[in-house]
């Protein structure tokens, strides 16, 4: 159980962190593309008896990299190259999957991987799990001004002699490892939601960068732990003792939230400098 | 004294065309300077090269004595079109402040000096009033503003801008005039700023570099726009008609106009 929230929360927040820079720069695509590679990661691991914790950031790195390499600094190039290699990525993974399966007769290794089983991670992936997100997080610090102007635009970003290629592939292995580890705890299919969801969310409601990181990592760990506790106690609720994933109350929750950020209040609070700033521009025609 | 900007008999050839031919001119600190020019005829790749963002076949460019390397800082840029996502929280504000140093590594950690120094840039432009909006959601002159003030913050000797006059009504096309101005004299900062009609410029402009067919003539106003300078510069014979403070440039019926930039205008403002 502790396992489960350490693990839940560590992945939460390192998503979250990441997961605000992918919007951000409209890389949600390649984000999602990442977890279907994790997937073929996760399969491979049954495979070839290692770790799914390897198999999920091995492969996600390695996608990483070679969407950088492949694709090219225009958006259409990026979207083409990503396309790709999920589609080599998925088509391996469909094969592993059924070696798993009939071959090597792992029980429920599909569900684990494709959506998480966190209450059986290892409490020995725990010091794996810290060093890379720690890492993660280190390197997000380290690039944050260039990776937030190149965001806005390349051509500022160019003139101040800003590296694109380094900053673009330092941010997609950071968005590699924070795949991974997520896909340790809520599995790779869903491991978009916890990328994208609290991070969507955040950055409806705030107006600082800052303020959407932060809230992007609060509303992150509350609806892992949230979910896991619901999952927990989906024991009992059952006469058949079976209880419900735990991923699926957690993708629930993170949904919930983007909806609640939704609402209209809240939504005005993240734009109140534009309407009071509207307001005096029509006060200021007024009296023209 | 050094000048700011020193573009050396610069040459830059791509796509089969030569497009800068041996240009050559120099800026000092605070003098205006437009670079004028129709569309299409290299005056972003010359913006360009200045910025070290275009390789150059021929010539050297520096900038305050030094060459290409250490330019970053001692250039700010203004962008003819940048879209700014009004889905993402970044107040004018924050915007300008990255302005200071977001080619630095690490976590930003503002000074109370420089963050006096965007409240009173923010001021300058004119963006106060807007500064806790998020960039994305302003006007194309609200924003145009900020990065102006984003180019400024971190006090550069030479600004340039790739055409921001255009597409801008006659009244703002005067507003942005006036700002610059007024930032090159206030600031003691070299503006170059490119442009396909000078005639708004002319009451500021201390320097203009008249740029077509690759090749470019520089100079005050009254030594470069003359039918003289501007027919050997075009190979053709063109006539400089000075009518209201205002200037036409006018080729003969049946030449080749497609080069000259004020060939179909004729300003009333």
């Amino acid at each position: 159980m502790h396992v489960a929230l350490v693990i839940g929360a560590v992945a939460a927040v390192v998503s979250a962190v990441v997961g605000v820079f992918t919007v951000v720069r409209g890389q949600s695509f390649a984000g999602h593309a990442l977890t279907d590679v994790a997937t073929t990661g996760g399969s491979g691991a049954f495979v070839l008896n290692i770790s799914p914790l390897s198999g999920f950031l091995g492969a996600a790195i390695f996608g990483a990299g070679a969407m950088e390499l492949v694709g090219v600094q225009r958006v259409r190039g990026r979207d083409l190259a990503t396309g790709v290699v999920l589609g080599a990525a998925t088509g391996l993974a469909a094969l592993f999957l059924f070696l798993d399966t009939t071959r090597f007769a792992t029980t429920g290794a599909t569900q684990t991987i494709l959506f998480g089983s966190i209450f059986t991670v290892a409490s020995s992936t725990i010091p794996t799990v810290a060093v890379f997100s720690a890492a993660t997080i280190a390197v997000i610090a380290v690039i944050y001004r260039p990776l937030l102007l190149s965001s806005f635009s390349a051509d500022l970003a160019a003139a101040r002699g800003i590296s694109l290629r380094t900053v673009g592939l330092l941010f997609m292995l950071a968005l590699a490892v924070s795949v991974g580890l997520s896909s340790i705890a809520i599995g790779s299919v869903l491991s978009t939601a916890l990328l994208i969801g609290p991070a969507a969310a955040a950055l409806r409601v705030t107006r600082s960068l800052a303020g959407a990181l932060a809230l992007a990592c609060g509303l992150g760990v509350a609806t892992v732990w949230l979910g896991v506790l619901l999952a927990y106690d989906s024991f009992y609720w059952f006469p058949n003792s079976q209880g419900l994933p735990v991923s699926s109350f957690i993708v629930a929750l993170i949904f919930a939230a983007y909806l609640l950020s939704g609402l209209p209040v809240l939504r005005r609070r993240g734009e109140r400098g534009r309407t009071a700033h509207g307001a005096r521009e029509l006060s200021r025609v007024g009296t023209a | 004294m050094t000048a700011v900007l020193d573009v050396d008999r610069v040459s830059v050839a791509f796509a089969g065309r030569q497009i800068l031919d041996e240009v050559s001119f120099s800026i000092n600190r605070g003098e205006f300077t437009g670079l004028i020019g129709s569309n299409g005829v290299g005056k972003t790749t010359l913006l360009r090269a200045i910025l070290g963002l275009q390789r150059i076949d021929a010539g050297e460019i520096r900038v305050n004595g030094e060459p290409l390397a250490k330019r970053a800082s001692s250039i700010g840029y203004v962008p003819q079109k940048v879209v700014l996502d009004p889905d993402v929280p970044m107040r004018a504000r924050d915007f300008v402040a990255l302005g200071l140093d977001a080619q630095r590594y690490g976590l930003p950690r503002r000074t109370k000096q420089q963050r006096a120094l965007v409240e009173e840039l923010l001021r300058d432009v004119d963006a106060a009033r807007f500064a806790d909006s998020r960039v994305g959601s302003l006007s194309g002159g609200e924003q145009q503003r900020v990065l102006i003030a984003h180019a400024l913050v971190s006090q550069p000797s030479l600004l340039l801008l790739d055409e921001p006059l255009a597409n801008l009504d006659p009244k703002s096309v005067q507003e942005v005039v006036a700002l610059l101005h007024h930032v090159a004299v206030e600031h003691h900062v070299a503006v170059l700023l490119s442009a396909h009609e000078m005639n708004a410029l002319l009451p500021v402009m201390d320097r203009i570099v008249y740029l077509t067919g690759g090749r470019a003539a520089s100079g005050t106003t009254d030594e470069v726009v003359r039918s003289d300078v501007l027919s050997a510069l075009y190979g053709q014979h063109v006539d400089v008609l000075k009518l209201h403070g205002r200037v036409l440039v006018v080729a003969e019926p049946g030449q080749d106009m497609k080069d000259i930039p004020e060939h179909s205008t004729l300003t009333v403002t």
